[in-house]
């Protein structure tokens, strides 16, 4: 990585502790990705991203704010960046998978809270993540109570616009929503001083849902036996997709799809045929929290699918196409976000239906139902997902974990037995 | 010659199988040095070393051996002690298990506790301590003299040592103390049991089945007999042992 001191310090981080953060990722990212035998060649493209992570991406947006540009952050799948970039703004993914700032965190908000909310009140707070002080403004939802009203906290630090979020997919639950797809527009607008067009609007739909054909189709590659590719690899990807240029991104996960077709034609996989495979369904996995997925991939079983947000929750609904002009192009944005199967809707059977849906796509063993610590709507549905699994027999795994690791010695007891359990 | 060893977080427990027999058994505390210990106990030469238990990747990594989860060693030992066994409830130093399984002794469904160590053998040591005995066993004997009216409600192993001690301060006998304390533990086990549904036969194993009194509340609680192996911290070491033979047949 290069030198981008002076980038961090113009950004106003705190340098000690950045620093400290930096040491952290690349002995994790080396033991958890680089250690993996025969990788796919383009998979390079992505280390380089992550080893970048906080260096040349962050570079690029300086150069689109001094441009007049806006970056605009979020925290949910929800939020549509479409709208973002069809008014010249870029959509940064804020969430983050690593504890920090905890300390800080906890002086505005209670100890017990899912590690996600007090991941990134810590980032804010202790001044150690450079896209969050990049963001010009950011997006809340009203996904969850916790992260409803943590925003109301984060709008002391940073401008907040919360878009209300639905919990019933109801006729007037549609309504509600396409209008504040609508309000949100009229905001991004007015917030970048650019108006967004029927054009400009259609072009980044059509942007947005290349990337999801992209992520998409490498899904689809999962399906054969063997794996051509890890199911960490996959997240990693499922990941760098909330922060990338969306261009590039697309570019090149279609240029690492090329890579596996060849690799199936060849008919070597990543792990041998017969691999246990499993897919893993529940709350989002936000970069750099890879300890279930390696966890998995370590005891002698595949993920060959991520049933959440950071997975084929982001990509599996496109907008359609369908409509030029402006109000029916917002109308089709709205209608693909509130496909998403999210733990905040009740009833949320969609997700239960799809699930088993998977579990035959991707001729998977088991399901291992990951909930982060606190999150009550994941918590809760699990039972949901046991239920609708046990009548067709899938076996399951429940998992409650947060963002550290003391807990890891036990969750590899639970999963090597739940893998020898599947393998029988 | 089949070796299982279980590298457990208190103890090191050992098992040689020839065939069906069991030719060498022994139990060995963890200490400080697990892998020196581990040493000792391999002497021979093994047609394969299987390691289960929390250490059971450094075991198997220094010794070049298998592995396999305690769950499915103690599904597998405690199924050769008693044929037909369907559900294990297993009790260590740090953690407990319940393994449901089915009709061939496969492993169909487990639970878990989490990282706290409420109803452990640890939470036993501690009050053990708390309670003014020199050994655990003693804690055992004595709470099963115990009468009830005395209720601790807390199952964490921090806060119960605290109530325990306030009920002393109020004059509450030693013995109904310590019957109180193991109705604790039994509560969080009875809970795990019942959450999978489990089935007779069971069988109780870990160190804690040792004492008789958490033996005793269990089996009224749950209006079942247990079975309890005649080591119940081996079955583990057996379970791998026997793991290492029957992966051989296969």
């Amino acid at each position: 990585m290069g030198d981008y001191r002076k980038m961090w310090q113009d950004l106003g981080l705190d340098m000690e502790s950045h620093d400290q953060l930096l040491e952290v990722l690349p002995p994790t990212y080396h033991d958890v990705y680089l250690t993996q035998e025969n990788r796919p060649q383009v998979m390079e493209y992505f280390d380089f991203v992550v080893n970048e992570i906080h260096g040349l991406r962050i570079e690029e947006l300086q150069q689109h704010k001094s441009a007049g540009g806006k970056v605009i952050g979020t925290f949910c799948v929800f939020v549509p960046e479409e709208i973002i970039r069809a008014a010249g703004g870029i959509c940064i993914g804020l969430c983050s998978g690593i504890e920090i700032g905890a300390g800080e965190a906890e002086k505005v908000l209670p100890r017990n809270i899912c590690p996600l909310i007090k991941s990134f009140m810590g980032f804010k707070l202790a001044k150690v993540c450079p896209y969050f002080e990049s963001s010009d403004m950011v997006v809340g939802e009203t996904t969850c109570d916790g992260k409803k009203k943590a925003f109301e906290i984060l709008n002391d630090y940073v401008p907040v616009h919360v878009m209300e979020t639905p919990h019933m997919k109801k006729d007037q639950d549609r309504k509600l929503w396409e209008e504040e797809v609508k309000d949100f527009a009229r905001h991004i607008e007015g917030f970048t001083g650019n108006s967004i067009s029927a054009v400009s609007l259609a072009q980044s739909v059509r942007e947005s849902n290349d990337k999801r054909r992209a992520l998409k189709r490498l899904s689809e590659l999962r399906k054969r036996d063997p794996v051509v590719i890890s199911g960490k690899d996959c997240l990693l990807i499922e990941q760098i997709a909330m922060y990338d240029d969306v261009a590039r991104f697309t570019s090149k996960v279609n240029e690492l799809c090329d890579e596996l077709e060849k690799r199936l034609e060849s008919g070597v996989g990543i792990f041998p045929a017969g691999t246990p495979r499993v897919i893993v369904t529940g709350t989002p996995m936000a970069i750099p929290n890879w300890k279930v997925p390696h966890i998995i991939e370590s005891s002698g079983a595949v993920m060959v699918a991520e049933e959440m947000c950071t997975g084929m929750r982001y990509f599996e609904n496109e907008v359609s196409e369908q409509g030029t002009d402006i109000d029916s192009i917002i109308n089709n944005v709205a209608e693909r976000y509130l496909g998403t199967n999210c733990a905040v809707f009740t009833p949320n059977t969609g997700r239960m239906e799809r699930l088993t849906e998977l579990v035959k796509e991707y001729r998977a063993d088991g399901v291992i139902h990951c909930a982060l610590s606190f999150c009550n709507p994941y918590a809760v549905e699990a039972n949901r997902v046991e239920q609708v699994l046990r009548q067709q027999g899938i076996p399951l795994l429940k998992i409650e974990t947060g963002y550290d690791q003391e807990d890891a010695g036990q969750l590899k007891t639970r999963v090597e037995a739940f893998v020898e359990m599947i393998k029988e | 010659m089949y070796a299982g060893l279980d590298m457990g977080s208190r103890t090191i427990g050992f098992v040689v199988l020839s065939g069906d027999r069991i030719v060498v058994s022994k139990l060995e505390d963890t200490g400080f040095e697990p892998i020196k210990t581990a040493k000792k106990l391999l002497t021979k030469d093994y047609d394969e070393i299987v390691a289960t238990g929390y250490g059971r990747h450094a075991v198997a990594a220094e010794f070049s051996g298998r592995v396999v989860t305690e769950i499915k060693a103690h599904a597998l030992g405690a199924a050769f002690l008693f044929n037909g066994a369907r559900t294990v409830l297993d009790i260590g130093g740090q953690d407990t298990k319940v393994i449901l399984m089915n009709e061939k002794a496969s492993v169909i469904d487990f639970q878990m506790n989490d990282k706290c160590s409420a109803g452990t053998g640890k939470f036993l040591e501690v009050m053990s301590e708390a309670m003014g005995h020199t050994h655990v066993s003693e804690f055992g004997k004595e709470a099963l003299r115990g009468s009830g009216g005395v209720k601790i409600s807390s199952m964490c192993t921090v806060f119960a040592e605290s109530e325990a001690v306030s009920l002393v301060h109020r004059g509450a006998k030693r013995e109904d103390i310590g019957l109180a304390l193991h109705s604790s533990a039994v509560d969080k086990a009875a809970g795990m049991l019942k959450r999978i549904g489990f089935k007779t036969p069971l069988v109780f194993t870990g160190g804690v089945a040792k004492n008789p009194c958490i033996v005793k509340l269990l089996s009224e609680r749950l209006g079942v007999e247990i079975y309890v192996p005649r080591e119940p911290q081996l079955v583990g070491a057996l379970g791998a042992a026997l793991s290492g033979s029957s992966h051989q047949l296969q």
